[in-house]
């Protein structure tokens, strides 16, 4: 379970959001709306424990998490901006990488499997310099997938997608959802799924 | 949901970078060759613009191969995490549930055995225009050996530190080139005292104990600089 108390942050001299409240349970998913600017990938960074926030706290299954905290590190699947694939590796290189990196090495099936769910197998060997935006984000989903982190935090991860690949993606979240993980994703589009699982949360 | 249980794995933390940088530095080969040749060309030009004399130029040649070597290490320091930074992968890694430290670590290794190794391998070669004897280049080479891996340590501390600034280069030659400058000192040194009559002992003793100091101190420097920078 993830919880926020009384969040606030700040962007230089401008103030973000501040007493910000929200819980996410096992199987439910937080939907993080708002125009441009108004914090969504702060708070995003801030329950990754990549940035402090000015004030508040954040809880993981009752605890209280500080930035680079064990527990969340061993917890969190952050997906932000920057897709995290080097131009210079090929598509399976980059994914096995940030496998590895993540503690979950893969298996040679289980990457071949992952880059299957994102429609990229036939990718696998190309560099990632010469993949498309949307490609690159597909990797990313397939990272996800890779991770077994229960908890997914998304920054706009419909950007760059294709009809299919938001398909994919929502399919990704709802079996996530399904397996009792948590999902905080912001997002502009509202992805297609059971109403009872997902709250908005609206900033600015 | 408690820790990982890699949380504490530092020699695969350690591997996992230095495969990584070891790899791309082979993919981008070309960059590496430059480097290599910025090298060369500074310590060839150097002779040609003094007098041909040779016992000036045994005089000079350590401290040519010591200033040639703080530059190429300083060039090649960019590439250690701004390109991590720029595409995300240092937010992964700082993410990671394996010991930043141990990260970083395996990522300094992989900038020294790339710009300090072949320096040091290759020392004997670029000693050649200055006519230094066989002792001098030994002891050298030994210097080089010693220093360059202060250098990356040290570098790499510089390079955390400038993630994100405007002018990140040249802010972080200025930051750094003065902390070299120990390094300098008795690396050069070394290579003079031989000369001298007395011995390179004490020199490479000094360098020896930065080296470990330097290896105790600065990944860890380098690690919550990167968590500084990341915020």
């Amino acid at each position: 379970m993830l919880a926020a108390h009384d969040l606030a942050a700040r962007r230089g001299f401008a103030q973000l959001f501040a007493g910000l409240a929200f819980r996410v349970d096992p199987g439910s998913a937080l939907l993080v709306t708002g125009a441009n600017g108004t914090g969504k990938t702060t708070l995003l960074r801030i329950l990754a424990g990549l940035t402090a926030p000015t004030a508040g706290a954040v809880h993981w299954n009752g605890a209280l998490v500080a930035p680079f905290d064990p527990s969340l590190r061993a917890a969190v699947a952050y997906a932000g901006h920057a897709p995290a694939l080097n131009d210079n590796l090929t598509a399976g290189e980059n994914l096995a990488s940030l496998a590895a990196l993540g503690g979950t090495p893969a298996s040679d099936d289980q990457l071949r499997a992952a880059l299957d769910t994102v429609a990229l197998a036939a990718q696998r060997n190309l560099p990632a310099r010469v993949l498309s935006q949307g490609q690159r984000r597909r990797i990313g989903l397939a990272r996800l997938v890779l991770s077994s982190r229960p908890l997914w935090l998304l920054d706009e991860p419909v950007t760059a997608l294709d009809a299919a690949g938001i398909g994919a993606l929502t399919d990704l979240v709802r079996r996530h959802l399904d397996g009792g993980g948590l999902v905080v994703a912001a997002t502009h589009v509202t992805l297609d799924l059971p109403a009872a699982r997902v709250a908005e949360l609206a900033l600015g | 949901m408690s820790a990982s249980p890699v949380a504490g794995a530092v020699w695969p933390a350690f591997r996992w970078a230095l495969a990584r940088d070891v790899t791309l530095a082979f993919r981008s080969r070309m960059e590496l060759a430059v480097q290599l040749l910025f090298y060369a060309l500074v310590v060839v030009l150097f002779p040609l613009s003094l007098p041909p004399d040779g016992a000036l130029l045994a005089a000079v040649g350590p401290g040519v191969l010591w200033v040639a070597a703080l530059l190429a290490s300083l060039l090649a320091l960019p590439r250690l995490l701004a390109a991590d930074y720029h595409d995300g992968t240092l937010e992964q890694i700082a993410l990671s549930p394996y010991p930043l430290a141990a990260l970083v670590s395996g990522k300094i290794a992989a900038h020294w055995l790339t710009t300090g190794l072949p320096l040091v391998v290759l020392t004997p070669l670029f000693a050649l225009p200055y006519g230094l004897d066989g002792e001098a280049i030994v002891v050298l080479a030994a210097g080089l050996a010693l220093g360059t891996p202060i250098l990356s340590l040290l570098g790499a501390i510089g390079a955390a530190l400038t993630l994100g600034a405007r002018g990140g280069g040249s802010l972080l030659a200025l930051l750094i080139l003065p902390l070299y400058a120990p390094v300098l000192i008795f690396g050069a040194g070394a290579a003079d005292a031989v000369r001298a009559g007395v011995g390179a002992g004490a020199h490479l003793s000094l360098l020896g104990a930065g080296l470990l100091v330097a290896i105790a101190a600065a990944p860890w420097a380098a690690a919550a600089a990167v968590r500084i920078a990341l915020d």
